[in-house]
């Protein structure tokens, strides 16, 4: 029920930002992602609030998909895993909005004004990737010690030292 | 002099000097974890929760590990809730591999997991309890706690860290006997603590017996825990009223588990997005309105007793077979895809995002763990509140440092 519920919300954002969602992965009972244009994602992520209630973010996943085999390439994706409370409907289902970034200049709007609670889950990424969010009240190291001055470490380059 | 009636004292902000500290890592109220701390007579004005200080890079040593390898380190985030950090693991994998577990398995999956649960839970207790200086408390969980223990042991051979669980089933089935020397223990602290004698019937060395004796003690027990400490006056008046999280504030700031249901959300993954067997169980969902620091810890109560209900119902119902689908070899090579899995740890929601690119390790990896979903709330909270109350406010979170640095 509630899966199908997801689909038709993909729809209907396919339906109304168009060109905006790039692309999208849904296989139920597995996963359902939106990639959406780093531009619009202000846009998108205001309607899937007011819209179809998803009122809080459960975490921010940033990925270097620079050495995946395939479909990889100099990006960073960034994704928020939106829950929502509100409708009972959707409360088995978690939606992934994603952004891809480049991986030189990896730079994209913060979303702390419209879920506060993505507010120290994009500190994180900001931490472990090097994702710099405009808007963002905070933006500064939360788990690296202050002093770290390596390439962040989640990036695919960053070498754990003693294990390669 | 008698008074009248309580007079509520108010603090407020003067405007005079302010005072900026550290509050932890080092202060054992607060374990590894510091807050940065600005007051104003005795009033929090800011706060700044500043995590990290026990951060080992988990994410990045799963992408060096194979897919059985990673297990043991996944657990140790929350060693007492191993379950609950590696259960969702093997729910995603199992995904990405497109398997189903067999029904023994998803019983000794429950079973463990809430035993873990109620172990955690009782370990929170004590700790709220000596921080609030009530050492009775903690000394009582603890001590009681080791029954439970001893079950986990027997079923997975460790107390707890017991990297049980592996994708497609568990690692060894529950065995029949309880060794004479426990059983010979149990009836001794039992007698000690309820005043009378088990029943012959109760106090057997078959296993399932064994485990409906202890989770019948420890319903006992929790009538004991009710009287002594969360009717206590020492406990009472350091909780009630402090730290209200409205339930729109906790649907916002997106706090998971007994914090949620506390503000009055009926949410809990393993009712919502069941998983193993908890869809054959029937439990409550404990929920409290207040939102306040005695309703976390009451929803926190009320939990032990449902996972009692659950384990018992497990036992009883479990099913002969397999217990897992078949011997893995220590590497495995997992389907490219992505997949996203969730289950309800002791302290809430965790969630796991996993992309795998066909080989033998993962490519990347993502726990989200509920204790990091807490630092909004902990900053909301105490923001506003006295000096005084940060202990009380830290505890009824159920916050744990290791869990959310990962």
């Amino acid at each position: 029920m509630t899966w199908e519920k997801l689909r038709k919300i993909i729809d209907d954002v396919k339906e109304k930002f168009g060109e905006d969602l790039v692309r999208e992965v849904y296989v139920e009972g597995k996963i359902a992602k939106i990639v959406v244009k780093k531009e619009s994602i202000v846009e998108v992520a205001t309607y899937l609030r007011d819209t179809h209630k998803f009122d809080h973010v459960k975490g921010v996943t940033g990925v270097d998909l620079s050495r995946l085999r395939e479909g990889g390439g100099p990006y960073i994706e960034v994704l928020y895993h939106l829950g929502s409370l509100e409708d009972p409907e959707l409360d088995d289902v978690i939606l992934n909005m994603s952004v891809i970034l480049d991986i030189e200049n990896p730079m994209m709007n913060s979303l702390y004004s419209i879920w506060p609670s993505v507010e120290f889950h994009e500190r994180e990424v900001y931490d472990m990737l090097g994702v710099i969010f405009n808007g963002h009240p905070k933006l500064e190291r939360i788990l690296l010690p202050e002093y770290w001055m390596d390439i962040p470490p989640l990036r695919k380059e960053y070498k754990v030292p003693g294990r390669e | 002099m008698v008074l009248e009636g309580k007079k509520k004292i108010e603090v407020y902000d003067t405007g005079g000097p302010r005072l900026t500290f550290s509050y932890g890592p080092q202060h054992p109220g607060t374990g590894h974890f510091r807050m940065i701390v600005t007051i104003s007579g005795d009033t929090v004005v800011d706060l700044e929760p500043d995590p990290g200080f026990v951060h080992r890079g988990e994410e990045k040593m799963a992408e060096y590990k194979t897919w059985i390898t990673n297990i043991p380190h996944l657990e140790r985030p929350a060693i007492l809730d191993a379950a609950g950090m590696v259960i969702p693991y093997c729910l995603t994998v199992e995904k990405l591999m497109d398997v189903e577990i067999p029904e023994r398995a998803k019983y000794l999956r429950t079973i463990v997991a809430e035993l873990d649960r109620i172990a955690s839970h009782l370990y929170w207790f004590s700790l709220y309890g000596v921080f609030l200086g009530h050492t009775t408390m903690f000394l009582w969980c603890v001590s009681d706690r080791e029954f439970i223990l001893d079950i986990s042991q027997l079923i997975t051979g460790q107390r707890f860290t017991h990297a049980y669980y592996v994708p497609g089933g568990v690692r060894n089935d529950a065995p029949k006997q309880v060794p004479k020397g426990l059983v010979k223990e149990f009836k001794y602290y039992y007698s000690r603590l309820i005043g009378k004698e088990p029943s012959q019937e109760e106090l057997s060395e078959d296993f399932n017996k064994y485990v409906l004796a202890v989770t019948h003690f420890m319903d006992l027990r929790l009538d004991h825990y009710y009287e002594m400490f969360f009717n206590s006056e020492i406990f009472l008046e350091r909780v009630r009223n402090i730290g209200v999280l409205k339930r729109e504030d906790a649907i916002k700031l997106g706090v998971p588990g007994t914090t949620l249901r506390a503000s009055g959300v009926k949410y809990d993954t393993r009712v919502n997005d069941p998983y193993d067997a908890y869809p054959f169980l029937k439990f409550e969902i404990p929920v409290r309105n207040e939102g306040d620091c005695y309703a976390r810890a009451i929803v926190g109560y009320q939990e032990i007793r449902e996972s009692l209900k659950i384990i018992r119902q497990a036992v009883e119902q479990m099913p002969e077979g397999p217990f897992k689908l078949k011997q893995h070899p220590v590497v495995i090579k997992v389907p490219k895809g992505e997949a996203l899995g969730r289950a309800e740890a002791a302290r809430g929601e965790i969630i796991y995002y996993i992309v795998s690119d066909g080989t033998d390790k993962p490519y990347r990896l993502r726990m989200i763990t509920p204790s990091f979903r807490l630092l909004p709330a902990l900053k909301h909270l105490t923001i506003g509140a006295r000096i005084a109350d940060i202990p009380p406010i830290y505890w009824s979170l159920n916050y744990w440092p290791v869990e959310a640095d990962r």
